[in-house]
């Protein structure tokens, strides 16, 4: 197992390497300037000129990426173009704000999906079958930013239930996990499970589904099991499935909503990153790149070393 | 006698001032003001993000020398005194100019504002080889102050600025440059993102928290030197909400106090639940700016005279749900350099047809221009509809648009290339739609007509010649009377209109809508605002 996470952590590296580079070259291709960051509009020819020099910018596009190169690897990622900020306390604040969103939103989106998934799955062709298989249609198809807007026209604006935007009375800075700042979690975080939880059931569901008329289950059933404990067994036998499609959901809610997170002015790193390639800030838009690149490759590290421990035959396999 | 316990009379007494130290607390004012961009423009003196964010972290915190009055909204502002109580010119070089400094204006952190304040902070953005030297900051604001070539130390009191050459108007640039605290950068060792987040300067509010990307906190500076201007509200929230309907909710929600540019579609329902909706001419207008160089379409004045005819701008008002005012000219008619143009702006389809006709065109012989827009952002108003509604008035009167659509920041380098750029040339583009701030001389009227400012040198995008206009320009810059600025200054704009130079739209009148408890606010015809005028 060790020396698996080990080639595992290997691969990372040229994973990191690729989607940077790709980044980087993406900037530059799209049509636009770094310096609209920080250059006014009408800046003339001398003042451009001087700012391209001051940041670096002057020089050729390989040149800028080795050295961020080098200074990311030293763990340096710069500071942002267009706010002087250190590039790696922009991003960490940004993840760790979309963490408690996509943390919650992914939480109740993947449990709500088992539970929805399961019961469809189990009453296969009945009425609730029908139901989750609806909602997980609804839950895949609806714009974010639709729903968004209109949970909080209902929920904000006309009854006065949840706040419409922000995290926190105090901004994100000041947030805690008690009632008044959850408040502001609950319209986010259900506008952002709902993904999930579309995908998670239909999965579940089309598993359990299988699961069910699998021999192993008639034999358990001609052995005179309880439904409970068929279920276990059914429930252990989806488990790695729904752990490696969770892994992936979760990755992508991480890498931030940036429709969900404008929304509800919600400081993470969707709204971080839209800010970023607005103002083709390169440093802040590579190191946030980065940052949730090597988030998504232990998210997926994780599932990977968690399945074989729910699941053994994997392990050999 | 009785004599009450030593305990008791303590207590008996702190109970009135507890109750006052409460009702102390209680009544501080606060104001929570919902802004349209995505982060808090820079704190450290000159801020970034346009004109705009001058209201919100630039002379809230700070003051220039010589100030806008922004604080009256039934006329246009002037320039009135900031931190040099007077300022002039020398008779015998007009190059120099004298500005005395007021006595007795202290930085936030205690510091006193002298004249070495004022050479410190002109080396911060104009000499890179100062140690304070912000190549940010310089960024922002070299644009702005074109005309300085030099500056020295009088007196403690007094200092000298020259200029490149003769420039009457060059008090107007004044007001973009912002004094910061040379005693607190030293403080927070010379590191002007320490000194972001712990600014000083002179202005009517200091800042109390920053949280990048979601708020900023100013608080009265009770100790401000300018007693007529003393901020009305105890502390401001700016809270950045980019999106427009998250705005508005936020109002709706009661999370803000007032907010700014409303979308359009929601203000009769923001109005009919009781907020109110505030609005005023503002030095912006949204206009075609048309290439004048050998080839273009545009070349010809009837064309130019006749898109200006076959657009109703009442429809596109009503479009935008009143949240504009019809274009009569780069400048609003209330301005002092409107003047009196005798090609009057308006919706004559029969005459733009005539016009097209004389110049060689029908609905059968078509002319084709292509014009470069952004799909949306800040100033453009709602361009896509607009545009296509300018595309279908046109089309009326033989004219067939063709859009390029980039985003605001790449239309941005489209502007300062100008139009004989490969990247405009190239393609084709013999106009541009972007919305520009107004609000001075320069930035009305110089920069958009002067042949020296042909860019890349300046943004007269489309490569606008003319002597005479040169040559009043010139006389403008020798003129240092205001009353012979301002005729001359109205001529060139007469001039301006009468050649059709660009298809002015609208202006835009900078919406803001406000809750009921929102007392006192001033939009002044600018856009600097003054915050010390909110009141809760």
């Amino acid at each position: 197992m060790l020396s698996y996470v080990l080639k595992r952590l290997l691969y990372t590296i040229p994973i990191a390497l690729s989607v940077t580079l790709v980044s980087f070259m993406l900037v530059y291709l799209a049509p636009g300037d770094p310096l609209n960051a920080i250059a006014p509009a009408d800046a003339p020819a001398e003042v451009v000129e001087a700012l391209k020099a001051a940041y670096g910018l002057d020089q050729p596009i390989p040149v800028q990426y080795g050295k961020w190169l080098l200074r990311a690897v030293q763990g340096d990622l710069g500071k942002s173009i267009a706010s002087g900020r250190e590039v790696a306390t922009e991003v960490l604040s940004a993840v760790s704000n979309t963490l408690v969103l996509a943390g919650v939103a992914g939480f109740a989106g993947v449990l709500l999906g088992c539970i929805l998934g399961a019961l469809a799955g189990y009453w296969h062709g009945s009425w609730i079958d029908r139901l989750a298989t609806v909602l997980s249609v609804i839950g895949v198809s609806v714009p974010h930013y639709w729903l968004g807007l209109v949970l909080t026209i209902i929920f904000s604006t006309w009854l006065g239930w949840f706040p419409a935007m922000g995290a926190g009375p105090g901004g994100s800075a000041e947030w805690l996990w008690d009632l008044e700042h959850m408040r502001y979690l609950v319209l986010p975080a259900l506008t952002l499970s709902v993904i999930p939880l579309g995908i998670i059931t239909r999965t579940v569901r089309a598993l359990v589904a299988d699961m069910l008329e699998q021999e192993f289950v008639m034999a358990l059933r001609a052995r005179g099991l309880s439904h409970q404990a068929i279920f276990r067994h059914v429930a252990k036998n989806t488990a790695p499935t729904v752990l490696a499609v969770a892994g992936l959901q979760l990755g992508y809610l991480m890498g931030g909503s940036i429709l969900v997170e404008t929304v509800f002015a919600w400081p993470g790193t969707g709204f971080l990153l839209n800010t970023a390639i607005f103002q083709r800030d390169i440093p802040l838009l590579q190191g946030t790149i980065l940052v949730l690149c090597l988030f998504f490759v232990a998210l997926n590290l994780l599932v990977d070393i968690l399945q074989p421990l729910i699941d053994p035959r994997m392990g050999r396999t | 006698m009785h004599v009450l316990p030593k305990q008791l009379s303590r207590w008996l007494l702190s109970v009135p001032v507890a109750l006052a130290m409460h009702s102390g607390v209680m009544a501080e004012t606060v104001a929570r003001y919902g802004i349209s961009m995505a982060d808090i423009p820079l704190t450290t003196g000159q801020p970034d993000r346009g004109a705009g964010a001058y209201q919100f972290t630039g002379h809230t915190l700070y003051d220039p020398l010589v100030s806008w009055e922004s604080n009256i909204g039934t006329r246009p502002g002037k320039l009135m005194p900031g931190l040099a109580s007077e300022w002039k010119v020398d008779a015998k070089d007009n190059k120099k100019w004298v500005f005395k400094l007021r006595k007795g204006a202290k930085f936030h952190d205690g510091s006193e504002f002298k004249a070495d304040a004022v050479i410190w902070n002109l080396d911060k953005v104009l000499n890179d080889k100062s140690p304070q030297f912000d190549a940010k900051q310089s960024a922002q604001v070299r644009p702005r102050i074109p005309s300085i070539a030099s500056y020295t130390k009088v007196d403690d009191y007094t200092v000298e600025i020259t200029t490149k050459a003769i420039d009457a108007l060059f008090p107007y640039q004044l007001p973009w440059f912002l004094i910061s605290s040379p005693a607190q950068w030293e403080k927070l060792g010379r590191d002007w993102n320490k000194f972001a987040t712990q600014p000083s300067g002179t202005g009517p509010f200091k800042l109390d928290k920053l949280v990048p990307r979601e708020r900023a906190e100013l608080v009265k500076n009770a100790t401000y030197w300018d007693k007529t201007r003393m901020a009305q509200t105890d502390r401001i929230v700016l809270i950045p909400i980019p999106d427009a309907l998250t705005r508005s909710n936020a109002l709706l929600s009661g999370q803000v106090d007032l907010i700014e540019t409303p979308p359009p579609d929601v203000v009769p329902q923001l109005v009919s639940a009781g907020f109110k909706l505030v609005k005023n001419v503002t030095p912006h207008v949204w206009p075609y700016h048309f290439s004048t160089q050998p080839g273009s379409p545009w070349v010809d004045i009837r064309v130019r005279k006749a898109a200006n005819l076959a657009i109703d701008r009442d429809g596109i008002v009503k479009l935008l749900n009143g949240l504009a005012v019809p274009a009569k000219g780069q400048l609003d008619s209330s301005s002092p350099w409107f003047g009196k143009p005798t090609f009057k702006l308006g919706y004559d389809v029969a005459a733009a047809k005539a016009l097209m006709k004389q110049a060689g065109y029908s609905k059968e012989k078509l002319l084709k221009a292509k014009v470069i827009i952004a799909q949306g952002g800040t100033g453009q108003m709602l361009s896509l509809p607009m545009n296509e509604y300018i595309q279908q008035s046109l089309a009326e009167v033989g004219i067939q648009l063709e859009f390029e659509v980039v985003e605001l920041e790449t239309l941005y380098l489209h502007w300062r290339s100008g139009v004989k750029a490969e990247m405009n040339a190239g393609k084709g583009i013999s106009a541009i739609n972007l919305g520009y701030v107004t609000s001075d001389p320069f930035y009305g009227i110089t920069r958009f007509v002067d042949s020296r400012y042909v860019a890349p040198n300046g943004v007269n995008w489309g490569g606008y010649n003319n002597p005479k206009v040169d040559a009043a320009l010139d006389k403008v810059r020798t003129s240092f009377s205001p009353k012979v600025q301002d005729a001359l200054l109205a001529t060139v704009h007469q001039t301006m209109v009468d050649e059709a130079l660009m298809l002015w739209v609208v202006h835009d009148v900078n919406p803001h809508v406000l809750s009921p408890k929102v007392k006192g606010f001033v939009q002044a015809q600018h856009w600097f605002q003054d915050l010390t005028t909110l009141k809760m």
